[in-house]
């Protein structure tokens, strides 16, 4: 247990990078990492010695986060339509003015999709590894990247609303 | 070769953005996308934006790891956890053990700690018998032990057994005396002893029907009572003791009463 430390720690920034491009909240992304650090540890005994450490945390991480999604949405914590509304208009005009900030982009897509293009685009997953933490087949992960970096490019050129004009 | 038009599928156009292509086949791409302006729009973008989310991105994995995620701290409150944890758990099994081992003594004298309706009838009838007498100052006994040997022939002439008073010397306590009681559809005797501090106990005894039961135990507030059943006869130590120090007297109480042989 000594130097689990030395094993897990290396990881711990981009666990806190993918996190808070997920949450979009630095507080929030310490949280969901100190969740996954935590699961990790006392898991960690039963992982899969040939497994992949890296794809084992991130999917541990990214599963919590779904669960945090889904369990607040059940308690209905989730923002008001109104509140959509007006963000919506606001990441428009944002995008509109700065075409460029890909991060705001990257929040008005489904989690699946911000997470093919986090970890394929900047953590530098390979396909087989993303398709580990997805729970996906890998040619999946192929097809749904090439939709996710359609869908983001017409949000950062077009603004969120044309998407949803376009789709419809 | 470079000239001709090569079907490029999207797999690999993906693998182009994500600079994963090596010579041959990235050559092929950029020889197709030189010939697809439209493709070639769409393919930059998506480079510019991808290099752009990592760029963004750079400065939140550079930062220094807080102190809370550090798995040193993570690992010294997890132990914290499992040591509160843990410490439960052995309180819990202290408690079974003394539960278990009290048990496991008392099955040594044969009758085990469990449950029997006779013999609640018969630590009832003692437990309400030293209640009323053990606070007794001037009358506790009715026949004092200086006539023992009448008291206990006539208590064995009443009750139709032949009675016996153990020696609970060891345990500290001497006999006082005893008395007869009403006691069931008969008659009842009770004996009760004393210890230095003026601490009283008393064996009851009673006809009951049942001929060897288990030990039952029983708590009337301060009061602890084993009562068992023998070939007929209800039998009953009780004492202001707790459990663990009343169970070995009751042992000795049974063997005195119940000469094996």
């Amino acid at each position: 247990m000594a130097d689990l430390g030395v094993v897990l720690e290396p990881l711990i920034p981009a666990l806190r990078r993918y996190a808070y491009a997920l949450l979009h909240d630095h507080a929030a992304a310490d949280d969901l990492v100190q969740d996954t650090l935590e699961r990790a540890l006392s898991r960690w005994s039963s992982r899969r010695a040939d497994g992949e450490l890296r794809a084992w945390l991130f999917a541990i991480l990214r599963n919590r986060h779904i669960d945090a999604y889904r369990q607040a949405r059940r308690r209905g914590t989730e923002v008001e339509i109104d509140e959509v509304d007006h963000r919506e208009t606001a990441t428009r005009q944002e995008a509109a003015i700065e075409a460029r900030d890909v991060l705001a982009a990257l929040e008005q897509l489904p989690e699946e999709q911000k997470s093919l293009l986090l970890l394929i685009g900047v953590e530098d997953f390979s396909y087989e590894e993303t398709a580990r933490v997805l729970g996906v087949p890998i040619g999946t992960v192929m097809s749904r990247l090439s939709r996710a970096r359609q869908r983001l490019r017409s949000i950062v050129e077009h603004g969120p609303a044309a998407l949803l004009r376009r789709v419809k | 070769m470079t000239g001709e038009d090569v079907p490029i599928g999207e797999d690999e156009l993906q693998a182009f953005v994500d600079e994963r292509l090596d010579g041959p086949r990235r050559d092929a791409v950029e020889a197709h996308l030189a010939r697809h302006p439209e493709l070639r729009e769409r393919i930059a973008a998506e480079r510019r934006q991808r290099a752009s989310l990592r760029a963004q991105l750079q400065g939140k994995a550079a930062e220094p790891i807080p102190a809370r995620l550090r798995i040193a701290t993570l690992q010294a409150a997890r132990r914290a956890r499992l040591a509160r944890r843990m410490s439960l758990i052995a309180a819990a099994v202290a408690i079974f053990v003394v539960g278990g081992s009290a048990g496991w003594f008392a099955n040594g004298l044969r009758p085990a700690l469990v449950a029997q309706a006779p013999t609640t009838a018969v630590a009832q009838g003692a437990a309400a018998a030293y209640r009323t007498f053990v606070v007794e100052v001037a009358h506790p006994v009715e026949v004092g032990v200086a006539q023992e040997t009448h008291l206990l022939q006539w208590l064995s002439k009443r009750l139709g057994h032949k009675l016996v008073a153990p020696d609970l010397a060891p345990f500290g306590y001497r006999l006082m005396g005893g008395r007869l009681l009403p006691g069931g559809s008969g008659a009842a005797a009770q004996l009760m002893y004393e210890d230095t501090a003026g601490k009283r106990l008393t064996l009851y005894v009673r006809a009951a029907d049942g001929t060897e039961t288990a030990f039952r135990f029983q708590q009337d507030g301060d009061a602890a009572t084993f009562a068992w059943i023998d070939q007929g006869f209800g039998f009953a130590v009780t004492a202001m003791a707790s459990r663990e120090e009343l169970l070995p007297i009751a042992e000795a109480v049974y063997k005195g009463l119940t000469p094996k042989g």
